[in-house]
């Protein structure tokens, strides 16, 4: 088997079993809806002031749902043994890694197409209005969060502790990816001029870039047993 | 066993001449007065958190190459001393900044830094005890500590940015150090790295200890 078919087939897996059940997609979707809809009580309706902040508020949204729906993804890769399983298989374990983290990103990005319209609605806000380069945030970002995200989520659901760990290991490791998401969406909201965007999109392709190919360098040492 | 025994009284050695720079032989600054003696304290235990973090950084790599549990203890101690020291900045830091800038916290890049290194090794440190099993706690450590300081000048730069858009409450000052303040600052420097140099020996012994006891009741 080749690199490409193997994460092909850990991708195919994953969505057959997500067609399946169905439970990680959903309960991240519900999850980041109800956070849009909880986040709106900071703020009167219809303030000015609300334009500022709503950027930080569907990217927390993005966040906090994909916590969940990583330790959802894992844990049930972990709990009927698995994942030990395939780590079994005579093929390079990254390839394991990389298929499991295309498929936490293809998920992230299915709730993503339903959030952003709805919060479009929820809150009057056209993040689209100036160009379609948010597109980029939501796809760079969420390659970030994935990468990192994936990687972190089989180290916590091996502590004692299980889901609890993702987040404190995961958040502070992702504050460049936040704050680059965060304030290039503010400059589209706010109607301001794209090019002023560009160095967070620089931000999150080397961020983006630097830890898959750490991520690549690290992985095959942390598995073999 | 005599080598760590010279680098002991080494450090408190350092430590009492430390003192008597910061407080007797470098001059009282003109406008902040005596609180300004907070410096040689505050940058060297900065100095000491970074190096730390970067020893358990080396460390991380050598152990995910060589497999060799004597790397996994020593970055597990650096990584311990360097969150003692970084919990010292962030304390001594607040209490230098109210009288100065009039403000106990401000969201300057390296502060801000600072802050989210200390939770990058508080998450790094409860992984290790939340893992029972040696082998994995030793690589899934390794991981997140090559990670978190591959991080750490991202999150300074993102940072920067970020403050640039803001009206900065604090504009960098410093610089101008007085010949004889930069002495001291200089001592302290020196005898705190012999302090965590010492520190570090003990605790990697504490750590080889605690490892053989675990075979031995494993």
């Amino acid at each position: 088997m080749t690199y490409l078919s193997t994460v092909a087939a850990i991708v195919r897996k994953d969505l057959l079993h997500e067609l399946k059940s169905r439970e990680i997609v959903v309960s991240m979707l519900l999850f980041s809806i109800l956070t849009v809809v909880v986040f709106s009580f900071i703020f009167e309706p219809g303030s000015e002031f609300k334009n500022r902040v709503v950027g930080g508020i569907l990217w927390m949204s993005v966040t906090f749902a994909g916590i969940l729906g990583l330790n959802k993804s894992m844990m049930s890769e972990v709990n009927g043994g698995n994942f030990s399983a395939l780590l079994l298989a005579p093929v390079d374990r990254s390839a394991i890694f990389f298929g499991k983290a295309i498929s936490n990103f293809m998920f992230m990005m299915i709730v993503q197409l339903i959030t952003v319209p709805l919060f479009i609605v929820l809150y009057n806000v056209n993040i689209f209005h100036t160009s379609f380069m948010p597109m980029t945030v939501f796809l760079m970002g969420t390659w970030g969060f994935a990468i990192l995200g994936t990687l972190f989520s089989i180290i916590s659901v091996n502590t004692r502790t299980r889901e609890v760990m993702l987040p404190l290991l995961l958040l502070p490791v992702m504050v460049p990816v936040i704050l680059a998401s965060v304030q290039a969406l503010n400059i589209y909201i706010l109607g301001l001029d794209v090019a002023e965007s560009y160095k967070w999109l620089k931000l999150l392709a080397v961020f983006d870039i630097i830890f898959t190919v750490v991520v690549f360098a690290v992985f095959d040492f942390i598995v073999e047993d | 066993m005599k080598l760590t025994k010279i680098l002991d009284i080494a450090a408190i050695a350092g430590i009492c001449v430390a003192l008597y720079f910061a407080f007797m032989f470098a001059p009282l600054e003109k406008v902040m007065g005596a609180v300004q003696k907070i410096l040689y304290f505050h940058v060297a235990s900065a100095w000491i958190a970074f190096f730390a973090f970067f020893v358990t950084f080396v460390l991380s790599i050598l152990f995910l190459v060589k497999q060799n549990y004597l790397f996994d203890d020593i970055a597990e101690s650096s990584a311990e001393i360097g969150i003692l020291f970084c919990t010292i900045v962030l304390i001594t830091g607040p209490i230098w900044a109210r009288p100065i800038w009039g403000v106990w916290w401000t969201w300057d890049p390296r502060l801000t830094t600072t802050t989210i290194l200390w939770f990058i090794y508080a998450g790094y440190l409860m992984l290790r005890k939340f893992i029972d099993e040696p082998d994995k706690r030793a690589k899934f450590a390794a991981a997140v500590g090559i990670i978190g300081f591959i991080d750490v000048p991202i999150v300074f730069f993102s940072i920067r940015w970020w403050r640039t858009i803001h009206p900065n409450v604090v504009q960098e000052g410093g610089g101008g150090l007085h010949p004889d303040m930069t002495k001291a600052l200089l001592v302290s420097v020196a005898a705190f790295s012999l302090l965590y140099a010492a520190m570090l020996v003990k605790r990697t012994r504490i750590a080889l200890l605690t490892r053989k006891i675990d075979s031995l009741e494993g």
